[in-house]
C-alpha cells in the first residue's frame, strides 16, 4: 500500500533567508515533482514564499522520506535542521490546514489555495495524491465558505481600501488622490487600484518622484500646492508624506464642500506626524481614518479571523478523518475486489452449466446477482470499517484465507 | 384555512427579525436563516391573501386591518427584491421587526380572517388602496434604507472597529437605494391621491385631516427629489428627510381608522 510523506520547510521554522533559497517556480516545481515520483511513484511540490513542502506517496515511507530530503537538501544544504517530515495521517491534515488558510502568518489569506491548487496541477500525482488534492481543496473552500476567517482584511492599506468600500461600495471609477509618493502610500494606493479606484492624481514635493508613480498607476502629476483644487473632485485622498505639519486643513475641505454636492469623501492618513488636520472628520459626508485607527481595525479583524480559525479547524479535521478512513480503505481494497471477482465468477460459471431459456436465463442472471450484492454487502462494509479501525489488514488476510484468494493476491 | 396560513407566515417574519439580529453580532448561519424566514413567511402570507381574495366577492383589504395585512406583503415583496443579499441582510433588522409587529396587528384587528363579507368595493377602491398602500410600502423600505444608513455613518463617524466585522451596505449604496426606491413610490403615491380627488369630488365629501398629512407627505418626499436633483441633496440630511417623510406616513396610516375607513 502507498504511503503518504511530508517533508517541507516553512515560515514556522525557517527564516526568509532559507526560504527564499528553497523557493520553487511553477516549472521547476514541476520539474522536481516528476523526478521525485520516479516511473511508478507520485509527488507534488508547493512551493510559496512561506513554505517548500514535498508531498510523496510511495509504497516504500523511509524511501520516499530520503528522497525529499535529498532534493530539498540540493537545494539548500543548510536546510537540514529546519525539514520537517510527516506521514498519512498528519500529512494530510498539514495539508488540509495549510489549504484552508489555517497554517498561515495571516490565518485565512486566499491567496494559499490558488498556490495549492496550482501545485497540484503541476505534480505528478497518481490514486492517493489525486485524492489528498482534491480532498485539501475542497476542505480549503469549505473553511473559506462555512466561516468568516478570510473576510476580513489583515494590513493596514487592504483595511483602508476596505473601509472606503464601506463608504462607496463598488470602487470602480472611484477618483484617489495621493499625497505623498512613498512607498507606504504606494502600497495602499495599489490595494485601492487593485479594487478598481481610478488614481487620479499623485501629489508630491519632488514632482519627478510623482510622475513616475503617476504614470505607473495610470494617474497624473500634481505639485502640492494644487492638491485644494483636486479635493473638489476626488472621492478618496490617501496621504502619507514626511512632512512635519498637516498638508490639509478643514477650511480647505471646507471650502470644497459645496462643489462635492453632497458627495462623501473618504481621507486615510498613513502619515506620522499626520498630514491631515484631524477635525476634518467632523465635517458632514468626509471621513477621515489615521494609521492608529485602521490599525485598531485590523486588530479587531484578526481577532475575529483568530475566532474564526477554531471553527475552521473543526471542518479541516472531519475532512482530513475522511481522506484517513478512504486512505485506509485502500488496504482492504484488493481484498473486496478479489472476493466480488471470485463470487461472479461462480456465479456466471453455474449459470452456464444450467439448462435455461433466454427468459429463465435473464430472471436468473437478476436474482443471482442480487443475492450476491446482498450477501457481500454487510462483509464490504464491514472491512472498510475494520480498515478505518486500524484492522484492515488482519480482515483482508482472513478473508483471502477463507475464500481461498491468496493465489490471486 | 387563513389561520393556519396566518400563523406560519407570523411565525416565520418573527423568526427571521430575531435572525437578523443574531446576524448582527455574529454574521453567518444566522443570516441565512433570517432569509429563508422571510421567504417561507412571504409564501404563506401570499397563500393567505389568495384565500382571502377567492372567498371575498369583492376587495378583501378594504378594511383598516385588512389594508394592513396587503401593506405588510408590499413591504416584505418590496424587500425581497435585494433585501435578502448578502450585504442587505441588516436591512432587515429595520424591517422585519416592524413587519411581524404589523402583521400580529391586522391580525388582532381582523384583517387575516376569509369569513367576514365584504361590505363594499369597486375598481376606484382597488385603485386608490393599491397605489396608496404600494407607496407607502416604498416609503417604509426608504425609512429603513435611511436608518440603515444613519447606523452605518455613525458606526464610521465613530470609527467602531467592528465595522468590517459586522458589514452594512455601503453609504453610498444605500443612499442611492432610498432615491430609487421613493422616486418609484412617489409616482404611485401621486396617482392614489389624484383617483382619490376625483371620487371625492363625484361622490362628494370633504377634506379631512388625514388627507392633509398624507399632502404634507407628498410633499416632503417631492421636495427631498427635488432637492437631490437639483440641489445635490445626499447623506445624513437625505436620510433625516426620509425618516420625517415616514413618520408622516405612519401618522396616515395609523390614523386612518378614524377617518377613511371609520
Amino acid at each position: 500500500m502507498s504511503t503518504l510523506v511530508l517533508v517541507g520547510i516553512s515560515h514556522h521554522n525557517a527564516p526568509v533567508e532559507l526560504r527564499e533559497r528553497a523557493a520553487l517556480d511553477r516549472v521547476r516545481a514541476s520539474e522536481l515533482a516528476r523526478r521525485l515520483a520516479g516511473d511508478a511513484g507520485e509527488a507534488v511540490c508547493l512551493s510559496t514564499c512561506n513554505r517548500t513542502e514535498l508531498y510523496l506517496a510511495d509504497e516504500s515511507a523511509e524511501e520516499a522520506v530520503r528522497k525529499a530530503e535529498a532534493a530539498l537538501l540540493a537545494l539548500e544544504a543548510e536546510l537540514g535542521p529546519a525539514l520537517y517530515r510527516l506521514r498519512d495521517e498528519a500529512a494530510a491534515l498539514h495539508l488540509f490546514r495549510v489549504a484552508a488558510g489555517l497554517d498561515s502568518m495571516v490565518p485565512g489569506e486566499g491567496e494559499i489555495l490558488g498556490q495549492v491548487r496550482t501545485a497540484y496541477e503541476a505534480g505528478s500525482t497518481g490514486r492517493v495524491l489525486d485524492r489528498l488534492f482534491r480532498d485539501a481543496l475542497r476542505a480549503g473552500r469549505k473553511a473559506r465558505t462555512e466561516t468568516a476567517i478570510g473576510e476580513s482584511p489583515a494590513s493596514v492599506s487592504s483595511a483602508a481600501a476596505a473601509l472606503a468600500e464601506q463608504v462607496f461600495g463598488d470602487l470602480a471609477g472611484r477618483r484617489v488622490l495621493l499625497i505623498g509618493a512613498g512607498k507606504v502610500g504606494e502600497l495602499a494606493l495599489r490595494n485601492l487600484a487593485s479594487r478598481g479606484a481610478e488614481v487620479a492624481f499623485v501629489a508630491n514635493r519632488s514632482v519627478d518622484r510623482a510622475e513616475e508613480l503617476a504614470e505607473r498607476f495610470g494617474g497624473a502629476a500634481l505639485p502640492l500646492d494644487r492638491v485644494v483644487e483636486e479635493l473638489e473632485r476626488a472621492d478618496v485622498v490617501l496621504s502619507s508624506t514626511s512632512a512635519p505639519g498637516w498638508i490639509v486643513e478643514r477650511a480647505t475641505v471646507e471650502r470644497a464642500l459645496p462643489a462635492r454636492r453632497g458627495r462623501p469623501l473618504f481621507l486615510i492618513d498613513l502619515a506620522v506626524p499626520r498630514d491631515l488636520d484631524p477635525s476634518i472628520h467632523e465635517l458632514e459626508g468626509c471621513y477621515l481614518y489615521d494609521i492608529d485607527d485602521l490599525q485598531a481595525v485590523v486588530a479587531e479583524t484578526l481577532a475575529g479571523r483568530r475566532r474564526e480559525a477554531e471553527r475552521a479547524e473543526a471542518i479541516v479535521a472531519a475532512e482530513a478523518d475522511r481522506f484517513r478512513d478512504w486512505q485506509a480503505a485502500l488496504d482492504v481494497v484488493p481484498a473486496i475486489a478479489s472476493l466480488r471477482a471470485r463470487a461472479e465468477e461462480i456465479r456466471a460459471a453455474e449459470l452456464r452449466r444450467a439448462k435455461l431459456t433466454d427468459s429463465e436465463r435473464r430472471a436468473a442472471e437478476s436474482v443471482t446477482t442480487a443475492v450476491l450484492n446482498k450477501l457481500l454487502h454487510l462483509p464490504t462494509i464491514r472491512m472498510k470499517e475494520a480498515a478505518a479501525a486500524a484492522d484492515g489488514v488482519i480482515y483482508a488476510d482472513a478473508v483471502r484465507h477463507l475464500f481461498g484468494l491468496e493465489d490471486e493476491h | 384555512m387563513a389561520e393556519l396560513l396566518f400563523w406560519p407566515a407570523l411565525l416565520a417574519y418573527g423568526e427571521a427579525a430575531v435572525a437578523y439580529l443574531g446576524e448582527a453580532r455574529r454574521p453567518g448561519l444566522p443570516g441565512r436563516l433570517a432569509t429563508w424566514g422571510v421567504r417561507i413567511g412571504w409564501l404563506a402570507q401570499t397563500a393567505l391573501l389568495v384565500v382571502q381574495a377567492a372567498r371575498a366577492d369583492g376587495f378583501p383589504w378594504a378594511t383598516w386591518a385588512g389594508s394592513l395585512n396587503l401593506f405588510v406583503w408590499l413591504v416584505v415583496t418590496a424587500y425581497l427584491i435585494w433585501g435578502c443579499q448578502p450585504r442587505f441582510r441588516l436591512l432587515g433588522l429595520a424591517v422585519l421587526p416592524l413587519v411581524a409587529v404589523l402583521l400580529a396587528l391586522a391580525h388582532a384587528g381582523g384583517g387575516t380572517g376569509a369569513d367576514e363579507p365584504v361590505r363594499y368595493s369597486s375598481a376606484f377602491l382597488v385603485l386608490h388602496v393599491g397605489l396608496v398602500l404600494a407607496a407607502f410600502a416604498g416609503f417604509t423600505l426608504a425609512a429603513a434604507l435611511s436608518a440603515l444608513y444613519l447606523w452605518q455613518e455613525r458606526r464610521l463617524k465613530r470609527r467602531e472597529t467592528s465595522i468590517l466585522r459586522v458589514r452594512a451596505p455601503a453609504l453610498a449604496r444605500l443612499d442611492e437605494l432610498a432615491a430609487r426606491t421613493t422616486a418609484v413610490a412617489l409616482p404611485a403615491l401621486t396617482f392614489g391621491i389624484v383617483v382619490g380627488i376625483l371620487r371625492l369630488r363625484d361622490r362628494g365629501g370633504g377634506f379631512d385631516a388625514v388627507m392633509a398629512v398624507t399632502f404634507l407627505a407628498w410633499a416632503v418626499y417631492g421636495g427631498y427629489l427635488g432637492l437631490r436633483l437639483l440641489g445635490g441633496l445626499r447623506g445624513r440630511r437625505a436620510a433625516y428627510l426620509l425618516l420625517a417623510g415616514f413618520l408622516l406616513v405612519a401618522v396616515v396610516r395609523f390614523a386612518l381608522p378614524v377617518s377613511h375607513f371609520a
